[in-house]
Protein backbone atom coordinates (compact mmCIF):
# COMPACT_ATOMS: atom_id res chain seq x y z
CA UNK A 1 0.00 0.00 0.00
CA UNK A 2 1.26 3.38 -1.07
CA UNK A 3 0.69 6.12 1.19
CA UNK A 4 3.10 8.54 -0.67
CA UNK A 5 4.21 10.18 2.74
CA UNK A 6 0.76 10.45 4.58
CA UNK A 7 1.92 7.70 6.76
CA UNK A 8 2.46 10.00 9.56
CA UNK A 9 -0.53 12.11 9.03
CA UNK A 10 -2.48 8.61 9.84
CA UNK A 11 -0.04 8.26 12.96
CA UNK A 12 -0.55 11.27 14.12
CA UNK A 13 -4.44 11.00 14.06
CA UNK A 14 -4.66 7.58 15.44
CA UNK A 15 -2.74 9.15 18.64
CA UNK A 16 -5.46 11.67 18.79
CA UNK A 17 -8.00 8.77 18.46
CA UNK A 18 -6.29 6.81 21.24
CA UNK A 19 -6.03 10.07 23.85
CA UNK A 20 -9.79 10.60 22.61
CA UNK A 21 -10.79 7.17 23.84
CA UNK A 22 -9.00 6.87 26.84
CA UNK A 23 -10.37 10.37 28.09
CA UNK A 24 -14.15 9.34 27.50
CA UNK A 25 -13.50 6.11 28.96
CA UNK A 26 -12.16 7.82 32.15
CA UNK A 27 -15.49 10.52 32.04
CA UNK A 28 -17.65 7.66 30.90
CA UNK A 29 -16.85 5.46 34.17
CA UNK A 30 -17.74 8.23 36.37
CA UNK A 31 -20.73 8.68 34.43
CA UNK A 32 -21.62 4.97 34.11
CA UNK A 33 -20.93 4.89 38.34
CA UNK A 34 -23.06 7.81 39.19
CA UNK A 35 -25.70 6.37 36.69
CA UNK A 36 -25.90 3.01 38.85
CA UNK A 37 -26.26 4.69 41.91
CA UNK A 38 -28.72 6.71 40.81
CA UNK A 39 -30.77 3.91 39.80
CA UNK A 40 -30.40 1.77 42.78
CA UNK A 41 -30.76 4.52 45.37
CA UNK A 42 -33.68 4.73 47.40
CA UNK A 43 -34.96 8.42 46.56
CA UNK A 44 -37.57 8.73 43.44
CA UNK A 45 -36.31 11.51 42.04
CA UNK A 46 -32.47 10.32 41.55
CA UNK A 47 -33.75 7.24 40.32
CA UNK A 48 -36.58 8.89 37.86
CA UNK A 49 -33.24 11.15 36.49
CA UNK A 50 -30.96 7.87 36.38
CA UNK A 51 -33.93 6.21 34.34
CA UNK A 52 -34.53 9.07 32.04
CA UNK A 53 -30.81 9.40 30.95
CA UNK A 54 -30.46 6.02 30.07
CA UNK A 55 -33.67 6.08 28.36
CA UNK A 56 -32.71 9.08 26.37
CA UNK A 57 -29.24 8.87 25.43
CA UNK A 58 -29.71 5.10 24.66
CA UNK A 59 -32.34 5.85 22.36
CA UNK A 60 -30.78 8.37 20.25
CA UNK A 61 -27.90 8.36 17.49
CA UNK A 62 -24.50 8.95 19.25
CA UNK A 63 -23.69 11.27 15.66
CA UNK A 64 -26.79 13.31 16.58
CA UNK A 65 -25.46 13.74 20.59
CA UNK A 66 -22.46 14.52 19.11
CA UNK A 67 -23.61 17.35 16.78
CA UNK A 68 -26.08 18.22 19.99
CA UNK A 69 -23.30 18.73 22.20
CA UNK A 70 -20.47 20.20 19.75
CA UNK A 71 -23.86 22.81 18.55
CA UNK A 72 -25.85 22.92 21.30
CA UNK A 73 -22.86 24.23 24.01
CA UNK A 74 -22.62 27.27 22.32
CA UNK A 75 -25.76 28.13 22.30
CA UNK A 76 -25.86 27.52 26.23
CA UNK A 77 -22.67 29.03 26.98
CA UNK A 78 -23.76 31.91 25.27
CA UNK A 79 -26.70 32.44 27.24
CA UNK A 80 -25.18 32.11 30.00
CA UNK A 81 -21.95 34.30 29.03
CA UNK A 82 -24.53 36.89 27.71
CA UNK A 83 -25.94 37.61 31.64
CA UNK A 84 -22.74 38.01 32.43
CA UNK A 85 -22.35 41.11 30.16
CA UNK A 86 -19.85 39.35 27.65
CA UNK A 87 -21.60 38.80 23.86
CA UNK A 88 -18.69 37.24 21.92
CA UNK A 89 -18.72 33.97 19.85
CA UNK A 90 -18.00 30.72 22.09
CA UNK A 91 -17.15 27.57 20.94
CA UNK A 92 -16.27 24.47 22.89
CA UNK A 93 -12.98 22.57 21.27
CA UNK A 94 -13.83 19.64 19.19
CA UNK A 95 -12.16 17.74 21.72
CA UNK A 96 -14.01 18.63 24.47
CA UNK A 97 -17.12 18.31 22.63
CA UNK A 98 -16.15 15.11 21.61
CA UNK A 99 -15.07 13.77 25.23
CA UNK A 100 -18.28 15.08 26.74
CA UNK A 101 -20.41 13.23 23.82
CA UNK A 102 -18.59 9.82 24.02
CA UNK A 103 -18.84 9.87 27.66
CA UNK A 104 -22.17 10.75 28.27
CA UNK A 105 -22.98 7.88 25.84
CA UNK A 106 -20.52 5.39 26.78
CA UNK A 107 -22.10 6.67 30.43
CA UNK A 108 -25.25 5.89 29.45
CA UNK A 109 -24.30 1.55 28.46
CA UNK A 110 -22.13 1.51 31.56
CA UNK A 111 -25.04 2.17 33.47
CA UNK A 112 -26.67 -0.37 33.00
CA UNK A 113 -23.65 -2.61 32.74
CA UNK A 114 -22.75 -1.66 36.41
CA UNK A 115 -26.34 -1.19 37.94
CA UNK A 116 -26.65 -5.53 37.06
CA UNK A 117 -23.39 -6.24 38.40
CA UNK A 118 -24.12 -3.65 41.41
CA UNK A 119 -27.12 -6.19 41.91
CA UNK A 120 -25.17 -9.40 41.46
CA UNK A 121 -23.46 -8.92 44.76
CA UNK A 122 -24.43 -10.84 47.80
CA UNK A 123 -26.83 -8.73 50.22
CA UNK A 124 -24.89 -11.06 52.85
CA UNK A 125 -21.82 -9.15 52.26
CA UNK A 126 -23.13 -5.87 52.90
CA UNK A 127 -24.63 -6.88 55.81
CA UNK A 128 -21.51 -8.11 57.29
CA UNK A 129 -19.88 -4.79 56.85
CA UNK A 130 -22.44 -3.03 58.55
CA UNK A 131 -22.04 -5.40 61.15
CA UNK A 132 -18.78 -4.76 61.23
CA UNK A 133 -19.53 -1.22 61.94
CA UNK A 134 -18.31 0.39 57.95
CA UNK A 135 -19.91 3.48 57.44
CA UNK A 136 -22.10 3.18 54.05
CA UNK A 137 -18.97 4.88 51.95
CA UNK A 138 -16.31 2.71 52.89
CA UNK A 139 -18.66 -0.63 52.27
CA UNK A 140 -18.64 1.12 48.97
CA UNK A 141 -14.77 1.04 48.51
CA UNK A 142 -13.67 -1.61 50.50
CA UNK A 143 -16.20 -4.37 49.51
CA UNK A 144 -18.89 -3.30 46.62
CA UNK A 145 -16.46 -1.71 44.35
CA UNK A 146 -13.74 -4.37 44.27
CA UNK A 147 -16.00 -6.52 43.04
CA UNK A 148 -18.57 -4.73 40.65
CA UNK A 149 -15.02 -4.87 39.20
CA UNK A 150 -14.90 -8.52 38.26
CA UNK A 151 -18.81 -8.62 37.30
CA UNK A 152 -18.25 -5.68 35.10
CA UNK A 153 -15.17 -6.33 33.09
CA UNK A 154 -16.41 -7.96 30.61
CA UNK A 155 -19.74 -5.57 29.67
CA UNK A 156 -17.57 -2.56 30.37
CA UNK A 157 -14.67 -4.35 27.59
CA UNK A 158 -17.10 -4.57 24.54
CA UNK A 159 -18.51 -0.77 25.11
CA UNK A 160 -14.47 0.03 24.96
CA UNK A 161 -14.77 -1.83 21.93
CA UNK A 162 -17.77 0.08 20.71
CA UNK A 163 -16.61 3.35 22.14
CA UNK A 164 -13.05 3.05 20.04
CA UNK A 165 -15.15 2.86 16.61
CA UNK A 166 -17.91 5.80 17.83
CA UNK A 167 -14.56 8.12 18.28
CA UNK A 168 -14.45 8.57 14.23
CA UNK A 169 -17.75 10.43 14.94
CA UNK A 170 -16.11 13.24 16.10
CA UNK A 171 -14.43 13.70 12.81
CA UNK A 172 -17.46 15.38 11.48
CA UNK A 173 -16.77 18.52 14.08
CA UNK A 174 -13.61 18.85 13.01
CA UNK A 175 -11.42 17.29 15.53
CA UNK A 176 -8.38 15.82 13.70
CA UNK A 177 -8.12 12.26 14.40
CA UNK A 178 -7.35 9.00 12.41
CA UNK A 179 -10.65 9.71 10.31
CA UNK A 180 -10.09 13.08 9.30
CA UNK A 181 -6.49 12.83 8.73
CA UNK A 182 -7.13 9.87 6.56
CA UNK A 183 -10.04 12.78 4.27
CA UNK A 184 -6.95 14.87 4.12
CA UNK A 185 -4.75 12.74 2.75
CA UNK A 186 -7.32 12.04 0.60
CA UNK A 187 -7.71 15.12 -0.09
CA UNK A 188 -4.41 15.80 -1.34
CA UNK A 189 -3.76 12.12 -3.34
CA UNK A 190 -7.48 11.47 -4.75
CA UNK A 191 -7.40 7.88 -3.67
CA UNK A 192 -10.07 7.74 -0.96
CA UNK A 193 -9.55 3.54 -1.01
CA UNK A 194 -6.21 3.44 -0.52
CA UNK A 195 -5.98 5.70 2.38
CA UNK A 196 -9.48 4.71 3.97
CA UNK A 197 -8.89 1.11 3.65
CA UNK A 198 -5.18 1.78 5.70
CA UNK A 199 -7.04 4.16 8.50
CA UNK A 200 -9.20 0.66 8.52
CA UNK A 201 -6.21 -1.17 8.95
CA UNK A 202 -5.25 1.05 12.06
CA UNK A 203 -8.62 0.96 13.62
CA UNK A 204 -8.37 -2.88 13.41
CA UNK A 205 -5.03 -3.01 15.28
CA UNK A 206 -6.34 -0.77 17.49
CA UNK A 207 -9.67 -3.25 18.74
CA UNK A 208 -7.07 -6.20 18.22
CA UNK A 209 -4.81 -4.70 20.66
CA UNK A 210 -7.62 -3.54 23.38
CA UNK A 211 -9.25 -7.10 22.85
CA UNK A 212 -5.76 -8.64 23.93
CA UNK A 213 -5.62 -6.10 26.95
CA UNK A 214 -9.10 -6.91 27.65
CA UNK A 215 -8.50 -10.71 28.35
CA UNK A 216 -5.59 -9.86 30.62
CA UNK A 217 -7.26 -7.85 32.70
CA UNK A 218 -10.19 -10.30 33.04
CA UNK A 219 -7.81 -12.93 33.74
CA UNK A 220 -6.06 -10.50 36.44
CA UNK A 221 -9.46 -9.87 37.55
CA UNK A 222 -10.62 -13.10 37.87
CA UNK A 223 -7.70 -14.30 39.93
CA UNK A 224 -9.01 -15.74 42.77
CA UNK A 225 -11.53 -17.74 40.85
CA UNK A 226 -9.04 -19.88 38.90
CA UNK A 227 -8.32 -22.60 41.86
CA UNK A 228 -5.21 -23.93 42.38
CA UNK A 229 -2.18 -22.93 40.40
CA UNK A 230 -0.54 -26.10 39.43
CA UNK B 1 -31.51 31.35 25.45
CA UNK B 2 -35.34 31.11 24.70
CA UNK B 3 -36.38 27.76 23.91
CA UNK B 4 -38.32 27.83 20.39
CA UNK B 5 -41.35 25.71 20.06
CA UNK B 6 -42.74 27.09 17.07
CA UNK B 7 -39.58 26.10 15.12
CA UNK B 8 -40.18 22.59 15.88
CA UNK B 9 -43.47 22.36 14.59
CA UNK B 10 -43.02 23.96 11.28
CA UNK B 11 -40.27 21.92 10.51
CA UNK B 12 -41.72 18.97 11.93
CA UNK B 13 -43.26 17.73 8.19
CA UNK B 14 -39.75 18.13 6.54
CA UNK B 15 -38.33 15.67 10.29
CA UNK B 16 -41.07 13.78 9.20
CA UNK B 17 -39.64 13.30 5.51
CA UNK B 18 -36.21 12.11 6.88
CA UNK B 19 -37.64 10.08 9.11
CA UNK B 20 -39.30 8.00 6.32
CA UNK B 21 -36.11 7.55 4.71
CA UNK B 22 -34.11 6.39 8.51
CA UNK B 23 -36.82 4.10 8.03
CA UNK B 24 -36.35 2.60 4.96
CA UNK B 25 -32.88 2.59 4.87
CA UNK B 26 -33.24 0.48 8.15
CA UNK B 27 -35.51 -2.09 6.77
CA UNK B 28 -34.15 -2.72 3.34
CA UNK B 29 -30.60 -2.63 4.76
CA UNK B 30 -31.83 -5.17 7.71
CA UNK B 31 -33.42 -7.23 4.90
CA UNK B 32 -30.33 -7.80 3.37
CA UNK B 33 -28.43 -8.08 6.59
CA UNK B 34 -30.47 -11.46 7.64
CA UNK B 35 -30.28 -12.59 3.48
CA UNK B 36 -26.20 -12.35 3.63
CA UNK B 37 -25.79 -13.67 7.49
CA UNK B 38 -27.45 -16.93 6.63
CA UNK B 39 -24.82 -18.32 4.13
CA UNK B 40 -22.24 -16.34 6.80
CA UNK B 41 -23.66 -18.28 9.73
CA UNK B 42 -23.87 -21.55 8.15
CA UNK B 43 -20.10 -21.50 6.56
CA UNK B 44 -18.93 -19.78 10.21
CA UNK B 45 -20.02 -23.36 12.07
CA UNK B 46 -18.71 -25.38 9.97
CA UNK B 47 -16.00 -27.89 10.91
CA UNK B 48 -13.53 -27.11 8.41
CA UNK B 49 -11.21 -24.64 9.83
CA UNK B 50 -10.98 -23.59 5.98
CA UNK B 51 -14.43 -22.84 5.09
CA UNK B 52 -14.78 -20.98 8.51
CA UNK B 53 -11.93 -18.64 8.01
CA UNK B 54 -13.97 -16.37 5.10
CA UNK B 55 -16.72 -15.63 7.15
CA UNK B 56 -14.35 -15.08 10.40
CA UNK B 57 -12.44 -12.35 8.55
CA UNK B 58 -15.56 -10.58 7.45
CA UNK B 59 -16.88 -10.81 10.56
CA UNK B 60 -13.71 -9.42 11.96
CA UNK B 61 -13.03 -6.47 9.58
CA UNK B 62 -16.56 -5.16 9.59
CA UNK B 63 -16.98 -5.12 13.99
CA UNK B 64 -13.42 -4.26 13.92
CA UNK B 65 -13.93 -0.88 11.92
CA UNK B 66 -15.97 1.98 12.32
CA UNK B 67 -19.19 2.23 10.22
CA UNK B 68 -18.63 5.84 9.32
CA UNK B 69 -15.21 4.15 7.42
CA UNK B 70 -17.20 1.84 5.48
CA UNK B 71 -19.31 4.16 4.41
CA UNK B 72 -16.51 6.30 3.12
CA UNK B 73 -14.81 3.10 1.84
CA UNK B 74 -18.11 1.95 -0.70
CA UNK B 75 -19.34 5.77 -1.23
CA UNK B 76 -16.09 7.50 -1.98
CA UNK B 77 -13.82 4.42 -2.31
CA UNK B 78 -15.42 2.75 -5.07
CA UNK B 79 -14.76 5.72 -7.46
CA UNK B 80 -10.92 5.55 -7.52
CA UNK B 81 -11.51 2.52 -9.82
CA UNK B 82 -11.86 3.23 -13.43
CA UNK B 83 -12.97 -0.16 -13.58
CA UNK B 84 -15.78 0.53 -11.30
CA UNK B 85 -16.10 3.33 -13.09
CA UNK B 86 -17.01 1.61 -16.57
CA UNK B 87 -18.97 -1.49 -15.33
CA UNK B 88 -22.73 -1.71 -15.40
CA UNK B 89 -22.69 -1.22 -11.36
CA UNK B 90 -21.21 2.28 -11.50
CA UNK B 91 -25.06 3.65 -12.03
CA UNK B 92 -25.91 2.07 -8.50
CA UNK B 93 -22.60 2.84 -6.59
CA UNK B 94 -22.86 6.86 -7.43
CA UNK B 95 -26.21 6.80 -5.82
CA UNK B 96 -25.46 8.18 -1.76
CA UNK B 97 -28.93 6.08 -0.93
CA UNK B 98 -27.58 2.59 -2.47
CA UNK B 99 -24.27 3.36 -1.04
CA UNK B 100 -25.43 3.77 2.10
CA UNK B 101 -28.00 0.72 1.72
CA UNK B 102 -25.02 -1.73 0.66
CA UNK B 103 -22.78 -0.30 3.25
CA UNK B 104 -25.04 -0.65 6.52
CA UNK B 105 -26.72 -4.36 5.03
CA UNK B 106 -23.03 -5.56 4.85
CA UNK B 107 -22.02 -4.00 8.47
CA UNK B 108 -25.20 -5.30 9.78
CA UNK B 109 -24.41 -8.88 8.23
CA UNK B 110 -21.30 -9.55 10.45
CA UNK B 111 -23.26 -9.32 13.41
CA UNK B 112 -26.62 -10.77 12.47
CA UNK B 113 -24.05 -13.60 11.89
CA UNK B 114 -22.74 -13.44 15.07
CA UNK B 115 -26.10 -13.57 16.45
CA UNK B 116 -26.91 -16.68 14.54
CA UNK B 117 -24.30 -18.88 15.20
CA UNK B 118 -24.38 -18.63 18.69
CA UNK B 119 -28.13 -19.47 17.77
CA UNK B 120 -27.53 -22.20 15.97
CA UNK B 121 -25.22 -23.57 18.19
CA UNK B 122 -27.57 -23.43 21.06
CA UNK B 123 -30.11 -25.05 19.58
CA UNK B 124 -30.64 -28.33 21.39
CA UNK B 125 -28.56 -31.37 19.97
CA UNK B 126 -31.52 -33.60 20.15
CA UNK B 127 -34.11 -31.63 17.64
CA UNK B 128 -31.42 -31.65 15.24
CA UNK B 129 -30.44 -35.70 16.16
CA UNK B 130 -34.26 -36.03 15.69
CA UNK B 131 -34.54 -34.14 12.17
CA UNK B 132 -31.96 -36.61 10.88
CA UNK B 133 -33.39 -39.44 12.38
CA UNK B 134 -36.12 -38.58 10.61
CA UNK B 135 -34.07 -38.77 7.49
CA UNK B 136 -34.17 -35.10 6.44
CA UNK B 137 -32.06 -33.99 4.06
CA UNK B 138 -29.75 -31.10 5.01
CA UNK B 139 -31.74 -28.56 2.93
CA UNK B 140 -35.19 -29.63 4.43
CA UNK B 141 -33.57 -29.76 7.96
CA UNK B 142 -32.57 -26.78 7.86
CA UNK B 143 -35.61 -25.06 6.00
CA UNK B 144 -37.73 -27.02 9.16
CA UNK B 145 -35.60 -26.97 11.91
CA UNK B 146 -32.34 -25.31 12.05
CA UNK B 147 -33.54 -21.94 10.73
CA UNK B 148 -37.05 -21.40 12.67
CA UNK B 149 -35.35 -22.54 16.04
CA UNK B 150 -32.16 -20.43 15.29
CA UNK B 151 -34.57 -17.24 14.62
CA UNK B 152 -36.65 -17.60 17.45
CA UNK B 153 -33.68 -18.21 19.84
CA UNK B 154 -31.85 -14.85 18.46
CA UNK B 155 -34.99 -12.73 18.26
CA UNK B 156 -34.78 -10.61 21.47
CA UNK B 157 -30.81 -9.66 20.18
CA UNK B 158 -31.94 -9.10 16.66
CA UNK B 159 -33.94 -6.58 17.91
CA UNK B 160 -31.22 -4.99 19.90
CA UNK B 161 -29.37 -5.12 16.64
CA UNK B 162 -31.91 -3.31 14.75
CA UNK B 163 -32.10 -0.75 16.87
CA UNK B 164 -28.53 -0.12 17.09
CA UNK B 165 -28.62 0.10 13.10
CA UNK B 166 -31.38 2.72 13.66
CA UNK B 167 -28.87 4.46 15.16
CA UNK B 168 -25.65 4.02 12.57
CA UNK B 169 -28.51 4.87 10.02
CA UNK B 170 -27.73 8.64 10.88
CA UNK B 171 -24.00 7.99 9.10
CA UNK B 172 -25.89 8.66 6.08
CA UNK B 173 -26.23 12.39 6.38
CA UNK B 174 -22.00 12.44 6.40
CA UNK B 175 -23.08 10.81 2.66
CA UNK B 176 -25.42 13.77 1.47
CA UNK B 177 -28.69 12.05 2.62
CA UNK B 178 -31.37 13.83 3.86
CA UNK B 179 -32.25 11.23 6.59
CA UNK B 180 -33.65 12.48 9.89
CA UNK B 181 -30.22 13.28 11.00
CA UNK B 182 -29.12 14.90 7.91
CA UNK B 183 -32.79 16.64 7.90
CA UNK B 184 -32.17 18.20 11.12
CA UNK B 185 -28.51 19.41 10.12
CA UNK B 186 -30.26 21.23 6.83
CA UNK B 187 -32.86 22.72 8.92
CA UNK B 188 -30.56 24.04 11.44
CA UNK B 189 -28.43 25.53 8.93
CA UNK B 190 -31.39 27.48 7.76
CA UNK B 191 -32.45 28.57 11.35
CA UNK B 192 -29.59 28.19 13.59
CA UNK B 193 -31.92 26.34 16.29
CA UNK B 194 -29.32 23.79 17.17
CA UNK B 195 -30.83 22.16 20.70
CA UNK B 196 -34.83 22.65 19.80
CA UNK B 197 -34.26 20.44 16.47
CA UNK B 198 -31.93 18.24 17.14
CA UNK B 199 -33.56 17.50 20.54
CA UNK B 200 -36.75 17.00 18.20
CA UNK B 201 -34.87 14.56 16.05
CA UNK B 202 -33.47 12.58 18.96
CA UNK B 203 -37.43 12.25 20.44
CA UNK B 204 -38.45 10.95 17.63
CA UNK B 205 -35.36 8.31 17.02
CA UNK B 206 -36.37 7.10 20.78
CA UNK B 207 -40.18 6.73 19.14
CA UNK B 208 -39.04 4.73 15.97
CA UNK B 209 -36.73 2.51 18.85
CA UNK B 210 -39.98 2.43 20.55
CA UNK B 211 -41.81 1.10 17.32
CA UNK B 212 -39.15 -1.57 16.51
CA UNK B 213 -39.56 -2.91 20.02
CA UNK B 214 -42.93 -3.45 19.57
CA UNK B 215 -42.56 -5.11 16.25
CA UNK B 216 -40.20 -7.57 17.18
CA UNK B 217 -42.31 -8.60 20.65
CA UNK B 218 -44.45 -9.35 17.62
CA UNK B 219 -42.02 -11.04 15.95
CA UNK B 220 -40.77 -13.27 18.75
CA UNK B 221 -44.17 -14.57 19.80
CA UNK B 222 -44.43 -15.83 16.22
CA UNK B 223 -41.39 -17.47 15.72
CA UNK B 224 -41.38 -19.07 19.62
CA UNK B 225 -45.17 -19.66 19.52
CA UNK B 226 -44.22 -23.47 20.41
CA UNK B 227 -43.97 -21.82 23.85
CA UNK B 228 -47.41 -20.76 24.05
CA UNK B 229 -48.50 -23.96 23.86
CA UNK B 230 -51.59 -24.93 24.43
CA UNK B 231 -52.96 -21.34 24.79
CA UNK B 232 -52.62 -20.65 21.55
CA UNK B 233 -52.81 -23.29 18.78
CA UNK B 234 -51.36 -23.25 15.57
CA UNK B 235 -53.11 -23.29 12.42
CA UNK B 236 -52.64 -26.38 10.08
CA UNK B 237 -51.82 -28.80 12.98
CA UNK B 238 -53.18 -32.27 12.57
CA UNK B 239 -55.80 -32.66 14.32
CA UNK B 240 -55.17 -35.57 15.84
CA UNK B 241 -52.87 -33.71 17.95
CA UNK B 242 -54.80 -30.93 18.55
CA UNK B 243 -58.00 -33.50 20.40
CA UNK B 244 -55.17 -35.19 22.57
CA UNK B 245 -54.81 -32.93 25.71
Amino acid sequence: MDLQGFGHLLISGAWVTLQLALCSLAVGLVFGLLGASAKVSSSKTLRAIGNGYTLFVRGMPELLLVLTIFFGSSVVLMAIASQFGYDEYIELSPFVAGVTALSIAFGAYATEVFRSALQEIPKGQKEAAVALGMTQYQTFIRVTLPQVWRIALPGLGNLFLVLLKDTALVSVIGLNELMRQAAVAVGYTKEPFTFYLAAACVYLLLTSISMAGLYYLERFANRGYQGARS
Amino acid sequence: MNWDWTVIWQNLPKLMDGALLTLELVFFSGLIGVLLAIPLALLRVSGNIWVRALPYAYIFFFRGTPLLIQIFLVYYGASQFEWVKESSLWPILREPYWCAVITFGLHTAAYIAELLRGAIQSIPRGEIEAAKALGMSYPKMLRRITLPRAFGIMMPSYGNEVILMLKGSALASTITLLDLTGMARTVIARTYTPLEIFLAAGVMYLMISALIIFIFRLLERYFNRHQHWPNEKPKGLDSQLLSKD
